[in-house]
């Protein structure tokens, strides 16, 4: 490991937030959160998924306005209108999805949106003249007139970081920026930001690689649950110290449920191999075998990337695998279409449910019904009464709280509205259920709900499969907890882990390369 | 720690508006009300608007856009749009013209005269092919709909140039002899006083209302239009819908083609050109969002009434045909910023 940086004697705070409160709607991402960043310094935010991380730096850079609370900007209080008035006052943030114009070339990118203007039209010379310099500064061979959709990722950081660069940001938060980067570009961009820092840029930074992080960073602040849980300088930390507050004491998610037979394997992946959608020339899984028996709980465990989406979306028919077998109670079902995969009973939840899981235009009950049409469909038909059955007994089933079928989907909160996507498909009556993240998104009692009820029928002979990317959510209710990463089962635990042992099989907290 | 009564306190507040006040209730229905006051507009302006007479003619004018407007809202609501429907219904009409002529069969020596309901079969089928071209189109091959739609437009109603040289087919009557009469009898007879044309409207019109209310597959189409991904993911076959959706409405401009053909007891080439965009004016009219999803047949209807209701209107107090024009954009406008003030106040 790299020297531990220093805190500097005079550490100055530039910015701050103080008791800052972000709710939408009943779901409340922040509850009151303080956060300082000090002058020419990095500081480092750790938190899971759904810690509020995102919506923090948001709140920071003007994209979304908190609920209450106050940023405090070199000792006065500021209020945000836009994140272009937050860049003016000198606040920049580098998303996780670059916001580059892949089609135009670096020149322009920098320059989007507040060209150089002369009398007779954009001035392209010194634009060009302003972004060499800009790379010279950065040490980095790219050029000006270059499109942006030829550099490698790693490059197309660095001229977003240059774009930041160009509007003399000071503080300049950046969000997962290494996710997408090889080790030298990491160290690449390591450079760039001691030698920001050295020029008295402040920098937020928001990794997963807590190592990689800490390599980096001057002060360690951590997110749970919308809360800062724990506050320290680099120098007083460790890794498990990290660990320990992200993950905190658990709230108690449930546990495996016992006390019954489990019955023959329902589900048996063989060798599944799928190659990356987009075409990249890799698989995203690679030779992955699991086998899943009625009644058994399996968590898969990985980092984004891992490919857990993939698999459940390659096992429920909605992506076509290059080899190995899907085996549902002994019949082969590979290459099935994803209605076919439902009648023979093996069902998905998607990940995303605003995306993949609702339809917004219709009400709660034609959602809930939507995977069962067949069931109260006589001859050409559909049957109301039939479906206002099945519709009360899915609200009833998975307790979903509404003031019936008729409310609009839109009125639920999160938790109630990745109850009915779940709903929906045990309204299917599955023997198999495959839940690609079920909790994201969703506040921990709904969490706890939902985990319980998938317990419940566990007991009652279905198989569940369900992915997460936060470890306290493996030591709930799985009875066996498979890590992924890279494509790959790269460990495989039984519920009496530790957080430290999962992560350490993910590459989380060791990040090798 | 618990969040439960947030939850509760969630549900018990959305609980608290289900109830429609005055205003809500008056823009729910408010093709409805626009067409009522168009009712009573005209009939101040004029003694002959309000006669039963008068509207069984407008009635049989907005049969034609008006079965139009059914095809077109099922490809709207699955998140499409048909541009299309008016040429189809050109080459509908001069495919009917041309089997009614008699179709020779020159290594046979013979000529062959289709009776009247092979000619309509036959017309039909046409439509349906022309509608599972632009289906496969846009389902499988990707182009998007407003491109696919736009190039069959220009493709039929080329055909229908060349089949008719840009010519005419004015004899659409048949010969008793031939056995091929009653062509006429969709356009100029009537049941109970009114006219088939309108009949065969209302036919379709509660055809296709029962088909989304209470089938499978109306419910497929509202889903795959609001969200393409949750349908497939749910089981529903989104392709298979499309294609569907597309082909009925390449029926609907079929028989649209065989009313007006045989309401003039001719087929002309160029006959519908730019009615796909009345059609459309009256699918956004009755409230339907283009995005997909939202829409219902009687809606549909009633825009496909207030605009023929108010051209004709328009018509009858003798305002200019330039004037109707203005007016038409006017309504079609006013239609879709209240559609926005609906959908977008989320």
């Amino acid at each position: 490991m790299n020297a531990i940086p220093e805190a500097g004697p005079k550490s100055e705070v530039v910015l701050a937030a103080r008791n800052v409160a972000k709710s939408y709607g009943s779901v409340h991402a922040l509850k009151g959160v303080n956060f300082d960043i000090h002058r020419g310094q990095v500081t480092t935010l750790f938190g899971e998924n759904g810690a509020g991380k995102s919506t923090l730096m948001k709140i920071l850079s003007g994209v979304v306005k908190p609920t209450s609370g106050d940023i405090i900007l070199d000792g006065e209080s500021v209020v945000f209108a836009s994140s272009s008035q937050a860049r003016d006052r000198g606040i920049s943030i580098i998303h996780q999805e670059l916001s580059l114009a892949p089609n135009m070339n670096v020149r322009d990118n920098i320059f989007m949106g507040r060209e150089i203007m002369t009398s007779t039209g954009v001035d392209f010379a010194e634009e060009e003249r302003q972004t060499r310099l800009l790379m010279e500064e950065l040490e980095e061979d790219i050029d000006p007139l270059t499109p942006v959709e030829d550099l490698r990722l790693g490059q197309q950081q660095i001229v977003e970081i240059a774009r930041a660069l160009s509007v003399n940001s000071r503080i300049l938060i950046m969000d997962e920026p290494t996710s997408a980067l090889s080790a030298s570009e990491v160290e690449v961009l390591f450079k760039v930001i001691r030698d920001l820092t050295s020029r008295g840029v402040s920098i937020v930074y928001i990794s997963h690689h807590l190592e990689e992080a800490l390599q980096i960073t001057h002060h360690a602040v951590v997110l749970r649950d919308g809360t800062m849980t724990a506050y320290a300088e680099r120098k007083d930390i460790d890794l498990e110290w990290i660990v320990r507050h992200m993950v905190g004491d658990n709230f108690d998610l449930g546990s495996p449920p016992t006390g019954y037979d489990m019955g023959p394997v329902s589900l048996a992946i063989e060798g599944l191999t799928v190659p990356d959608p987009g075409g990249a020339g890799y698989s995203v899984v690679d030779g992955m075998s699991l086998s899943v028996r009625a009644g058994e709980i399996v968590c898969i465990y990985g980092l984004m990337g891992a490919g857990r989406t993939e698999l459940l979306e390659t096992v429920a028919g909605r992506l076509k695998a290059t080899a190995g077998k899907v085996v549902l109670k002994g019949r082969d079902v590979t290459g099935q279409t994803i209605a076919q995969c439902i009648r023979d009973g093996l069902v998905l939840v998607p990940e995303d449910r605003q995306r993949d899981g609702l339809v917004q235009t219709m009400t709660v009950g034609r959602n809930l019904s939507l995977a069962s049409l067949g069931a109260f469909t006589r001859g050409l038909f559909t049957s109301t009464s039939r479906e206002a059955g099945l519709i009360d007994s899915a609200i009833r089933k998975v307790h979903i709280k509404t003031d019936g079928g008729a409310a609009p989907i839109g009125s639920l909160s999160g938790g109630n509205q990745q109850k009915v996507v779940i709903g929906k498909m045990l309204a299917t009556d599955p023997d198999v259920i495959l839940l690609d993240e079920p909790s994201r998104g969703i506040d921990i009692g709904a969490k706890a709900e939902v985990f319980k009820l998938l317990a419940e029928r566990a007991r009652q002979g279905l198989a569940v499969v369900y992915t997460t990317s936060e470890v306290g959510e493996c030591l709930s209710i799985a009875h066996r907890i498979i890590v992924m990463r890279r494509g790959r089962i790269s460990a495989e635990f039984g519920p009496d882990v530790t957080k430290e042992q999962i992560m350490a099989a993910s590459g989380e907290a060791v990040h090798a390369h | 720690m618990s969040v439960t009564p947030a939850i509760q306190t969630k549900a018990a507040a959305s609980g608290g508006k289900r109830k429609k006040s005055l205003i809500e209730l008056l823009f729910e229905g408010r093709a409805f009300f626009a067409l009522i006051a168009i009712i009573v507009v005209f009939s101040l302006m004029s003694p002959n608007y309000f006669t039963v007479s008068n509207f069984l003619i407008m009635a049989s004018h907005v049969a034609i856009f008006g079965l139009l407007a059914i095809g077109m809202l099922l490809v709207i609501l699955n998140g499409g749009i048909d541009l299309s429907v008016g040429s189809t219904l050109g080459l509908a009409g001069v495919v009917a013209g041309f089997l009614m002529q008699g179709v020779t069969l020159p290594q046979l020596g013979i000529i062959l005269y289709p009776s009247v309901w092979v000619v309509v079969v036959l017309t039909c089928l046409l439509g349906a092919v022309v509608g599972a071209v632009n289906g496969v189109l846009i389902a499988y091959l990707r182009v998007p709909a407003f491109v696919a739609t736009l190039g069959v437009l220009y493709v039929a109603r080329g055909i229908a140039l060349l089949m008719t040289n840009g010519l005419t087919y004015n004899n659409l009557g048949g010969r008793p002899e031939l056995g091929n009469t009653g062509f006429d009898w969709l356009g100029f007879n009537r049941l109970a006083g009114v006219p088939i044309g309108v009949l065969v409207l209302f036919v379709f019109a509660i055809a296709c209302h029962i088909l989304l209310a209470r089938t499978a597959f109306g419910r497929w189409l509202y889903s795959s239009g609001g969200n393409e991904r949750a349908a497939e993911l749910s089981g529903v076959p989104v392709k298979r819908v499309k294609i569907t959706v597309y082909v009925l409405s390449g029926i609907c401009a079929a028989v649209a083609g065989l009313v007006l053909s045989s309401q003039l007891t001719s087929a002309g080439p160029t006959a519908g050109t730019t009615y796909e965009l009345t059609a459309i004016a009256a699918v956004v009219i009755g409230g339907a969002a283009l995005t997909g999803g939202r829409g219902t047949v009687i809606g549909t209807m009633l825009g496909a009434f207030v605009i023929g209701f108010l051209s004709d209107g328009l018509v009858i107090i003798g305002v200019s045909a330039y004037w109707q024009t203005v007016f038409t954009g006017a309504v079609i406008v006013t239609a879709v910023l209240l559609n926005s003030v609906k959908y977008g106040r989320r």
